[in-house]
């Protein structure tokens, strides 16, 4: 079971040549828009020298800058390619998290910067008709000018598309785990209002009304407290364990009228845990479980108890039933989202420190035990 | 005579409301008895032989439509087959395969105008009814129709792991001759030996090849190839033969289909 949500990118490539395009495509509009303004401010600072006229720095600028910035990105394209080849060829899974990723910036930008500026040059000195000094010729005080700004330039943009990128994964992955969190929520609406569970109580309550009102008045509270727990239930905040119990309390008892004499009933609270704080309905899932998966198929039906005992520095609540046991041929094999459900949430709230325990025939009476453990307050 | 029902339910308030409910709306059917468990609901009805069977689908020990299943499987000649109702809370595949096959049903919670209406219904199909051989074919093929659509197909399995002990035997599906529900185990039969899972034949046939394992009977899933022959009895049973194992098996009416010659 995975502890943590899954970083779901929108669309997950798994090569470096994948990862690597995925990331230029989809930030493009943010980092063109980047290196406009960059080669603007560049021309308007070049400008200030009152060295040419505006346009022929904005040409330059642009020229440079562009050339710079494809090249780069032409290269770190090129090794993430040659990174998938050499995985490739060494019989290797293909990753898109390898090195190419990361540390084929560096390379990416020395070519850049090496190359990037004396193609621009070349274009440059085309468009405008003037004609450049080489740039090998370093005594030249405007070769040093150009590799100067060039230089700053590749560095300003490193560094303002590193933040660009970093920013849109950080939040396609809040949104991914916004999704996930979303879902989660609505499965564990699904399975709590589970459909047969409601019409057969409703068609239980229907029927007490004609025959005893009072006791379909109270049942009908249940349902109530019931609906009313699992639609609002936050799932961060903590609520006392004696409300906890009078939650599994109103299901039980819906549960009793249901199932009539097949099913019997121990809720153990020590008073001197009733204040403890516990998660919203994290014993929920066991007590439905308990019923549909151990009782509910069992001919005899059986007993369940929920029990809640301090042992060290531990609060220990188990939910046990003498139903029909793991895997003997359930009506309705269960998908293990409720089990799941519970280990995740004691895992976000208490890391190691918190288990979940499932024990099949703890005894000679059969059936399911499920010990939840938990670190005091 | 007046007709005779069957109640199969396994929650005791539903249960004695229908009972209640049939007796102000159909004050001649006498219920014969109510049950709250699947295997209860079959056998009460073989022994029974009401007219009308009311069957909740689900209920512990084996569904409603497993209950009808072993019924049509047992039912002997000479009294016509019961009528049957299905009643369920919710079960929307249920209510469509239903719906296909032309099976009277319920839906939970039950009101007086539905079952009105289902007692109409039931009233007629006794008036008119046909000739018991002819009754137990009908209601043989519209449970072939419920009993064929089952649930999504699970993955494949190719090998069967029987625990004995701290062994796990490995038995490539392709060299098991046939399967034999016993109890809450299955009896894996191999021409040379047998070896028992502990699973359900419903938890294990949804994971089984249709085309080569059929099955034959509630308790049997045998694999096609390894008949040698079948022989249709007098009771509408047929008997197989096995190539690698001296035992015959027995396919029931409700598979009797599947053996005709080409």
């Amino acid at each position: 079971m995975s502890l943590l949500p899954p970083k779901a990118d929108t669309a997950s490539p798994s090569t470096a040549l994948g990862v690597v395009w995925h990331k230029h495509r989809k930030n493009w509009r943010q980092t063109t828009l980047f290196m406009v303004l960059l080669c603007v401010c560049i021309a308007l600072v070049l400008n200030s020298f009152r060295l040419q006229r505006l346009g022929v720095h904005l040409v330059y600028s642009f020229c440079v800058g562009f050339s710079c910035w494809g090249i780069n990105n032409l290269a770190h394209l090129l090794l993430a390619w040659g990174g998938d080849r050499w995985r490739a060829a060494k019989g290797l899974a293909p990753s898109g998290r390898g090195w190419e990723h990361w540390r084929g910036v560096w390379p990416a930008l020395l070519l850049g910067f090496v190359f990037g500026p004396s193609l621009g040059l070349t274009i440059a000195d085309t468009i405008t008709g003037f004609k450049s000094a080489s740039l090998l010729d370093f005594d030249s005080s405007s070769t040093r000018f150009t590799l100067v700004i060039s230089l700053v330039g590749s560095l300003v943009a490193l560094w303002a598309i590193s933040n660009i990128q970093s920013l849109s994964s950080a939040r396609a992955e809040a949104e991914a785990a916004q999704r996930q969190a979303a879902e989660t929520q609505l499965r564990l609406l699904q399975s709590q209002l589970e459909p047969h569970m409601l019409f057969n109580t409703l068609a239980n309550l229907r029927v007490l009304i004609g025959l005893d009102a009072a006791r379909a008045q109270l049942m009908l509270d249940r349902l109530i407290s019931y609906l009313r727990a699992t639609l609002t239930a936050s799932r961060t905040a903590l609520h006392p364990l004696a409300t906890e119990f009078e939650r599994i309390g109103d299901y039980l008892a819906l549960m009793g009228v249901r199932m009539g004499p097949r099913l019997a009933v121990e809720l153990d609270l020590p008073a001197a845990l009733r204040e403890l704080p516990v998660p919203p309905l994290l014993l929920q899932p066991l007590v439905e479980n308990a019923i549909q998966h151990g009782l509910e198929p069992h001919v005899q039906g059986g007993r369940i108890s929920v029990r809640a005992h301090v042992q060290g520095q531990q609060l220990v609540l188990s939910v046990r039933d003498t139903g029909s046991g793991l895997r003997q041929g359930a009506a309705q094999p269960g998908t293990g989202f409720g089990l799941a459900q519970v280990r995740e949430r004691l895992t976000t709230l208490h890391g190691s420190r918190a288990s979940l325990v499932l024990t099949p025939e703890p005894d000679a009476e059969g059936g399911t035990l499920v010990t939840v453990t938990l670190p005091l307050p | 005579m007046n007709p005779r029902a069957l109640i199969a339910e396994d929650e005791p308030l539903l249960a004695a409301h229908l009972q209640s409910e049939l007796a102000r709306l159909w004050p001649e059917l006498h219920i014969a008895a109510s049950v709250g468990d699947g295997q209860q609901a079959a056998t009460q009805a073989l022994a029974l032989r009401p007219e009308v069977c009311f069957f909740d689908i689900r209920m512990p020990g084996a569904s409603g439509l497993e209950a009808a299943q072993a019924m049509a499987e047992d039912w002997s000649e000479g009294t016509p087959f019961p009528l049957l109702v299905f009643v369920t809370a919710y079960d929307d595949y249920a209510l469509q395969a239903f719906a296909a096959q032309a099976v009277d049903y319920l839906v939970k919670p039950v009101d007086g105008a539905k079952l009105a209406a289902c007692v109409a219904r039931l009233k007629a199909a006794l008036a008119s009814r046909a000739p018991p051989a002819a009754a137990l074919e009908a209601t043989l093929a519209q449970l072939r129709g419920l009993l064929g659509n089952t649930a999504p197909v699970a993955p494949r399995l190719a090998v069967i792991q029987a625990q004995v002990g701290a062994v796990v035997h490995l038995v490539p599906v392709e060299d098991v001759i046939y399967f034999e529900a016993a109890d809450k185990y299955v009896r894996v039969i191999t021409a040379e030996r047998e070896h028992l899972i502990r699973l359900s034949l419903r938890e294990l046939l949804p994971q089984l090849d249709g085309q080569r394992f059929w099955q034959v009977h509630r308790g049997t899933v045998v694999q096609a190839s390894c008949i040698s022959s079948a022989r249709r009895e007098e009771s509408g049973k047929v008997t197989l033969h096995l190539r690698g194992r001296a035992e015959t098996l027995t396919a029931s009416r409700l598979y009797a289909h599947l053996f005709k010659g080409m």
